[in-house]
């Protein structure tokens, strides 16, 4: 149990390279924060200084109240799951589990009660005298995860655990990381790139782009206001459209001269990208609908048929939109169709990229 | 993007490296640069007096008809111990790719000579081939060929090569066996459908997928007639008859501990460790490119 | 397989028997000698079969009272040869795997100096420096020595090289889960990069084995006294042409045991031998 801040937290490497700059970042207890992000953004790295694998270039890093940026990764009371889990392949699943604790000197009987214990929750009990490489990729990342939480420590943090899964075992994975957190109630930090993971794991989402922290909040506040572009771009799939702007005054149109149709829509002279979710937009066919909507003409380019919904691909002028709407359509490629969006769905950026 | 996982100790790393730093520095740098020293250096026969001549050595040693009949003699040594000890074992490998059952057991009769010394492997052969007991030469003598490998220059050598040779095979034949493996199955078997014969099949695909191992053979055989032979000639022919089989490594020991030449053998010394790193400098290049071309 | 014809199969098996017939000729004959009185032996041509000396010839060679070379038993020879092979396979192998540490779970200034220091050493044998280092013997009180017989054998690179080709391929993660479970370099080293070296230890040791077991330049000259000799040394002695007087059976007896330790450890340790072998000089 235990807090994280991170204060002005900078890393750079001996060859110069800013991996991170100017990290701010406090965690509560018991939260399951996720840094998410594309590779190369700097979450990685800002875990591994939290894990004290890194050393930390200017800042300061506290667990629970006390600076820990001089400790060794051991001393900090953390325990980590890995991408590739790294297992001691010479060692038993028991083994794994069981050598932090011998580290820490703990008697044996203890030991053993821990190990069986948490195998247990995590139904291991029957693997335990394994190597690692008579083991499923699932079973795997318990073992990972079971070394980890058999140390019962003040802070969990987990690099990409799910990446080396296929698809359908990350979703069960996903779903039991997610329980196993809240019922243990350790605070984590959980870095990925898949913004689903994110999505669905967080208590508190850190979106970082290019070693800076672009937004933290909670993942539907997230996904519902973008504080920038960046992040309006990376949350949600398929991706936010995102529709150059005209400047200057008048009516709101595209970059391209292309006039937005509807009413209600106000822009200030700032905006300078329009940003509109693909599940936001739906298709107009009488006129009752203009009202306090943007409405666009496009011609369909193709569609995606996917079961449950639809995308349909189209041009606005000479931008590509994306709109899903449920179901199927009978519609066909070439056709010229309408659709809208509410003004209070739209997402306005300014020439920086921030969120007007 | 990052770098390689490390501990984060200062101090320990040092004192990990330290035996081998001082074994090197002791055993290696300092008699390097010794031998380099004395390169230059003339000391007259009762070590009472040195005194300094620059290249003089080199020069004397260059000009020297037997050190050059020596180089002579180590060429000829190198090429046709290479020669001899990969050719039999290229051929052995590729008939034991052919072969399904036994492969593990021709395999581990094959390997037996790598154990043996070369001085021993030496006197295996003069025990065979030597004039008076050999029961090689014996038949040799029946069948008429003047045989004596003690006294006839030419026969010195190829008793020493054979010998050197024989030795080499087990250590070649593993490494074909080895590249041969490393040729996928799917190259030869298209080949085949495309209409290439046995013979034109190994000329075409798989000699020419073999020649990094063959390339790596040729270099460590060399460096392997060059010095590791150096038991093979002192047990069975000691550089002789005359100097037939004075190879240069065979040199350097004959004039520095039995000529008591120090400058001179040190300026050998030289020569021989220039020709090594050349010949490492070759190897190394060819590592790199196998790093690069997988 | 492509070609299945059963004559090409012949072919290949008749070619590797000839092959084998080669290899293993000299060493057969060699032992045919050791089973033959010194008569027969020196009334060649020698029968190809073994004759009925055996117990004789080798009960003399090992146990006949009086040292037969040069004042020194077979037995004290042998235990030489395996003191100086041991030593130096183990003596490389625990500075190799050690410095092979150094230079790929630490940075420290100096690293790759140090490395290439050592890379250099890698094709330079002792035959090319032996005079100095002799002197260095003679200095330091080496001759007549197992050091002397041994540390100027180590200096190789070979050894580092493997490991830390090795080493490399060990995921980071595993070191810094090692650190983030409370293990130090030093634990580290001994309950997981250990371990996972165990078969390269093996493979390592078989082929230095042998390396020691074969040397002959560096032991003729550091060794003055015969009891300090090796077997290889001592049976070049033994050898001589033009001496009437030489035991050939017993000498043949000699090579046999000679050469018997390093082919048993080649043969029995083949699996790690071969793959060892061939990753060694990649």
């Amino acid at each position: 149990m235990a807090t994280v801040d991170l204060k002005n937290i900078r890393k750079i490497y001996p060859g110069g390279f800013e991996a991170v700059k100017k990290v701010n970042l406090a965690i509560r207890d018991g939260a399951l924060c996720v840094l998410v992000g594309p590779s190369g953004c700097g979450k990685s790295t800002l875990l591994r200084m939290i894990a004290g694998l890194e050393s930390i270039t200017e800042g300061e890093i506290a667990i629970d109240g006390r600076m820990v940026n001089e400790l060794g990764p051991a001393e900090r009371d953390i325990a980590m799951v890995f991408q590739n889990y790294a297992l001691y392949p010479h060692m038993s699943v028991y083994d794994n589990m069981a050598y932090g604790l011998r580290n820490r000197r703990m008697p044996k009987p203890e030991i053993d009660k821990r190990v069986r214990e948490v195998a247990a929750t995590l139904e291991l009990d029957h693997l335990l005298t394994r190597r690692p490489r008579e083991l499923s990729g699932g079973q795997r990342q318990r073992v990972a995860m079971g070394r980890a939480i058999v140390r019962n420590p003040k802070l969990f943090l987990f690099d990409e655990p799910l990446s080396n899964l296929d698809a359908k075992l990350r979703g069960q994975m996903r779903v039991e990381i997610k329980n196993l957190q809240r019922s243990l109630g350790v605070t984590s930090v959980y870095v990925t790139h898949d913004q689903l993971e994110a999505m669905t794991l967080a208590d508190v989402l850190v979106v970082m782009n290019a070693g800076n922290v672009e937004q933290i909040g909670a993942p539907l506040d997230i996904y519902e206001k973008p504080a920038t572009l960046f992040v309006a771009s990376f949350i949600g799939a398929p991706p936010m459209n995102l529709l150059p702007l005209r400047h200057g005054e008048g009516r709101a149109a595209l970059a391209d001269g292309t006039e937005i149709g509807g009413s209600g829509l106000s822009l200030s002279g700032e905006a300078t990208t329009l940003g509109i979710r693909p599940e936001n937009l739906f298709l107009v066919t009488n006129n009752d609908e203009i009202g306090g909507n943007a409405i666009f003409e496009i011609v369909i380019r193709a569609i995606e048929p996917v079961g449950a919904e639809s995308f349909i691909y189209g041009d606005v002028g000479k931008t590509r939109l994306v709109v899903r709407v449920a179901g199927k359509t009978a519609m066909e490629p070439g056709a010229k169709i309408h659709v809208g969006a509410k003004v209070a769905d739209l997402h306005v950026f300014d020439d920086a990229g921030i969120r007007i | 993007m990052t770098p390689r996982a490390i501990f984060p100790n200062k101090f320990l790393p040092y004192l990990l490296l330290a035996p081998q730093l001082a074994i090197t520095a002791i055993f290696f740098y300092w008699p390097a640069s010794q031998a380099l020293y004395q390169s230059m250096l003339r000391e007259d026969p009762f070590g009472l007096s040195t005194q300094f001549v620059g290249l003089a050595n080199f020069r004397h040693v260059l000009n020297d008809p037997n050190y050059l009949h020596s180089f002579q003699v180590t060429i000829v040594f190198s090429v046709a111990t290479a020669l001899l000890a990969m050719v039999p074992a290229l051929f052995l490998a590729v008939m034991a790719d052919k072969v399904v059952r036994g492969r593990g057991i021709y395999r581990t009769l094959l390997i037996w000579p790598y154990a043996i010394a070369p001085a021993i492997a030496g006197m295996l052969w003069l025990f065979l081939f030597n004039p008076s007991i050999g029961s090689i030469a014996v038949m040799l003598r029946s069948l008429g060929v003047y045989w004596d490998p003690l006294l006839n220059g030419p026969q010195a050598v190829i008793l020493v090569v054979a010998a050197a040779a024989w030795k080499q095979i087990s250590y070649n034949f593993l490494f074909f066996v080895a590249g041969l493996q490393a040729i996928p199955k799917s190259l030869v078997e298209a080949a085949a459908i495309d209409g290439a014969g046995e013979t034109k099949r190994f000329w075409t695909i798989i000699f020419p997928l073999l020649a990094p191992t063959t390339f790596f053979l040729l270099v460590i055989n060399t460096v392997y007639a060059f010095f590791d032979t150096f038991g093979i000639i002192h047990a069975v022919t000691g550089g002789g008859p005359g100097k037939a089989t004075e190879t240069l490594v065979y040199k350097v020991y004959n004039d520095g501990f039995v000529n008591l030449l120090l400058g001179e053998s040190a300026a050998q010394s030289v020569i021989l460790m220039v020709i090594v790193v050349a010949l490492t400098a070759v190897q190394f290049r060819y590592v790199e490119r196998r790093v690069h071309y997988g | 397989m492509i070609d299945n014809r059963p004559s090409r199969r012949i072919i290949a098996h008749a070619t590797l028997l000839v092959g084998v017939f080669i290899v293993a000729f000299p060493i057969y004959y060699t032992f045919v000698a050791s089973t033959h009185s010194l008569q027969t032996i020196l009334r060649p041509p020698l029968p190809l079969i073994p004759g009925d000396r055996f117990l004789e010839n080798y009960a003399t060679a090992l146990f006949g009272g009086i040292g037969q070379i040069g004042g020194v038993s077979v037995g004290r020879l042998l235990w030489n040869s395996t003191v100086v092979a041991v030593l130096i396979a183990v003596g490389k192998i625990l500075i190799s795997i050690i410095s092979a540490y150094a230079v790929v779970f630490f940075r420290f200034p100096l690293r790759m100096t140090f490395f290439w220091l050592i890379f250099i050493t890698l094709m330079l044998p002792v035959e090319v420096r032996i005079l100095p280092t002799y002197k260095v013997m003679v200095d330091f009180g080496l001759i007549d020595t197992y050091a002397g017989l041994t540390l100027p054998l180590m200096a190789s690179a070979t050894a580092t090289l493997l490991f830390r080709q090795f080493f490399m391929t060990i995921p980071g993660e595993l070191l810094e889960a090692a650190r983030v479970d409370g293990a130090g370099p030093w634990r580290f080293f001994w309950d997981i990069l250990l371990p996972l070296s165990k078969t390269n230890i093996a493979a390592l040791f078989v082929i230095q084995f042998i390396y020691g077991w074969t040397q002959y330049l560096w032991p003729l000259l550091v060794t003055n006294r015969n009891d300090m000799g090796t077997i290889v040394i001592a049976l070049r002695k033994m050898i001589s042409f033009a001496d009437a007087d030489t035991q050939w059976h017993l000498v043949m007896v000699t090579c046999i045991l000679a050469i018997l330790p390093p082919i048993l450890v080649v043969v029995f340790m083949q699996r790690w031998f071969v793959r060892g072998l061939v990753e060694t000089e990649k």
